[in-house]
């Protein structure tokens, strides 16, 4: 009793900024972290690259072969695939959510193993789906 | 009922349910949007090549007189702009401390979303 209370406890507070790259997340932490980006990302993108693209697609044949021009260019691939990536992670994890939500894979040990499932399922269509965009085939 | 025993299901709740409510729309939306972006990837599949026409065909396509296409795509982007304001909001009630700025950021997101509706709106039913 006395060596307790001789000890000062551990203090958690919230982290700041300059401490967030110190801590180390478990996996469905990191998953969770990256819905969060990988939304706010799609959000952003909307009204500036997606519908953009959508518009010129489908608003005349002659806008539809300029797009596939401008998706020529390396750099908007580049784009095109870290949004892939984001809403395909978004689509992912927020199966994961669901499933969670109705009770489904709630111990510690199978939401660790959804975790990576997420991860390795939407990792692995986004490198189908880049080799498509990169025209590999 | 005594406060003491307030738990359980039949607990005495209080409030406007709004976090409930959107709760459910958070995920009733992303249902809608998961479901229709694997009636668009089918369509993409099953189509007979990448052409402008059927491209077009998959958002412009009539069921009788019903411009089924152009619904279904349009249900979905309202479930994303619903979808997002609740996720964005969220970032910023948890980011953002300060009660103005917040607010300001909220204001702007529903300018963005809303404007991304009609620019949406736009595109769609031109066609």
């Amino acid at each position: 009793m006395s060596d307790t209370a001789a000890k000062p406890r551990p203090q958690f507070r919230n982290i700041t900024i300059g401490q967030i790259a110190k801590y180390r997340l478990p996996l469905a932490g990191r998953l969770s972290i990256l819905h969060r980006v990988s939304g706010a990302l799609l959000f952003l993108c909307i009204p500036l690259v997606i519908l953009p693209l959508l518009g010129a697609s489908l608003a005349s044949p002659e806008s539809f072969a300029s797009v596939a021009s401008v998706v020529g260019h390396p750099i908007v691939k580049l784009i095109l695939l870290v949004l892939i990536w984001g809403y395909l992670h978004h689509f992912c994890a927020g199966i994961r959510y669901l499933m969670l939500d109705l009770h489904m894979g709630i111990d510690k040990e199978s939401a660790r193993k959804s975790a990576g499932v997420v991860f390795g399922v939407s990792l692995a269509l986004t490198v189908v789906f880049g080799l498509k965009l990169f025209g590999v085939w | 009922m005594a406060a003491s025993k307030n738990y359980g299901p039949k607990r005495l709740v209080v409030g406007a349910h709004y976090g409930v409510m959107d709760f459910l729309a958070q995920r009733l939306t992303a249902i809608i949007m998961a479901v229709y972006t694997l009636v668009l990837f089918i369509g993409v599949l099953v189509m007979p090549g990448f052409t402008y026409e059927s491209w077009k065909a998959l958002f412009t396509f009539h069921v009788y007189a019903l411009p089924l296409g152009q619904l279904l795509v349009t249900l979905a982007f309202l479930s994303l702009a619903y979808h997002a304001w609740i996720g964005v909001r969220d970032i910023w009630m948890d980011y953002v401390r300060a009660v103005g700025v917040r607010l300001l950021l909220q204001v702007l997101t529903i300018l963005w979303l809303v404007g991304s509706v009609v620019y949406f709106a736009q595109i769609i039913w031109r066609l």
